[in-house]
């Protein structure tokens, strides 16, 4: 079951930042599902976590929001 | 793995809004995987005094005047239309309203993600500041050859 975070009433820097401290604080392997808009974190969200070496899985959207599964490298 | 790029900011501005672009800076760098340094020298000194309100900190009586009258954290002033310092509050509450990370947020976030923060030993001097004057996270006083030393393969901003 993955864990999730929803970003999408926050803004620029702390969508990423976010993102960034939850995934430092899980397990190795562990999945987690983003909530967010289109636009910047979008954008950037599924980037900045593969530079950092973990894997976007899927990207799904739901309406408005978008939901990125990412695995913990 | 090829080396983490580099962000190293020179924050001398002790401004409420500077201080807003640097710590947005600095977090939105450090989330994004890169190494980021914060130089904190004369008035952006306030920004990491340990006591974040207004104290007589040093021995002699200027600096003791310049410190108090410039405070702490909870005393940066707006660079524009300050307005006695009731602006910078004004503008905290139109941050929350519009959930824009505040200075607090940002500052802890840049804590979390392990910003470098570096203190600058001759304006320490001048304002008669010592290291235990500021907070834990400064973690070292040096000068200027050390910083661009650090630097060296950086990409340097000066707010």
């Amino acid at each position: 079951m993955a864990k999730t975070l929803d970003i999408t009433g926050d803004c620029c820097p702390m969508t990423f930042v976010k993102v960034k401290l939850t995934l430092a604080k899980m397990q190795s392997g562990e999945e987690l599902d983003v909530a967010l808009c289109e636009g910047e974190p979008l954008n950037n969200v599924p980037c900045t976590v593969t530079e950092q070496g973990h894997e976007v899985l899927s990207i799904r959207q739901e309406g408005k929001v978008h939901h990125v599964l990412i695995r913990k490298a | 793995m090829e080396s983490k790029e580099k962000l190293s900011i020179v924050c001398f501005s002790g401004d409420f809004d500077r201080a807003v672009a640097v710590f947005t800076l600095a977090t939105g760098a450090a989330a994004t995987n890169r190494e980021v340094t914060i130089f904190f020298t004369f008035w952006g000194l306030n920004i990491v005094k340990k006591r974040p309100g207004r104290r007589w900190t040093g021995t002699g009586i200027l600096a003791r005047f310049f410190n108090f009258l410039m405070g702490g954290r909870n005393n940066l002033p707006l660079s524009r239309l300050n307005f006695g310092g009731i602006s910078p509050k004004l503008m905290t509450g139109m941050m929350k309203s519009k959930n824009v990370a505040t200075l607090d947020v940002l500052f802890d976030a840049a804590k979390e993600l392990g910003v470098g923060f570096v203190a600058c030993e001759m304006a320490m001097h001048i304002l008669e500041l010592k290291r235990e004057d500021l907070i834990d996270q400064v973690t070292e006083v040096i000068g200027v050859s050390t910083f661009l030393d650090r630097s060296r393969d950086a990409k340097i901003l000066f707010i």
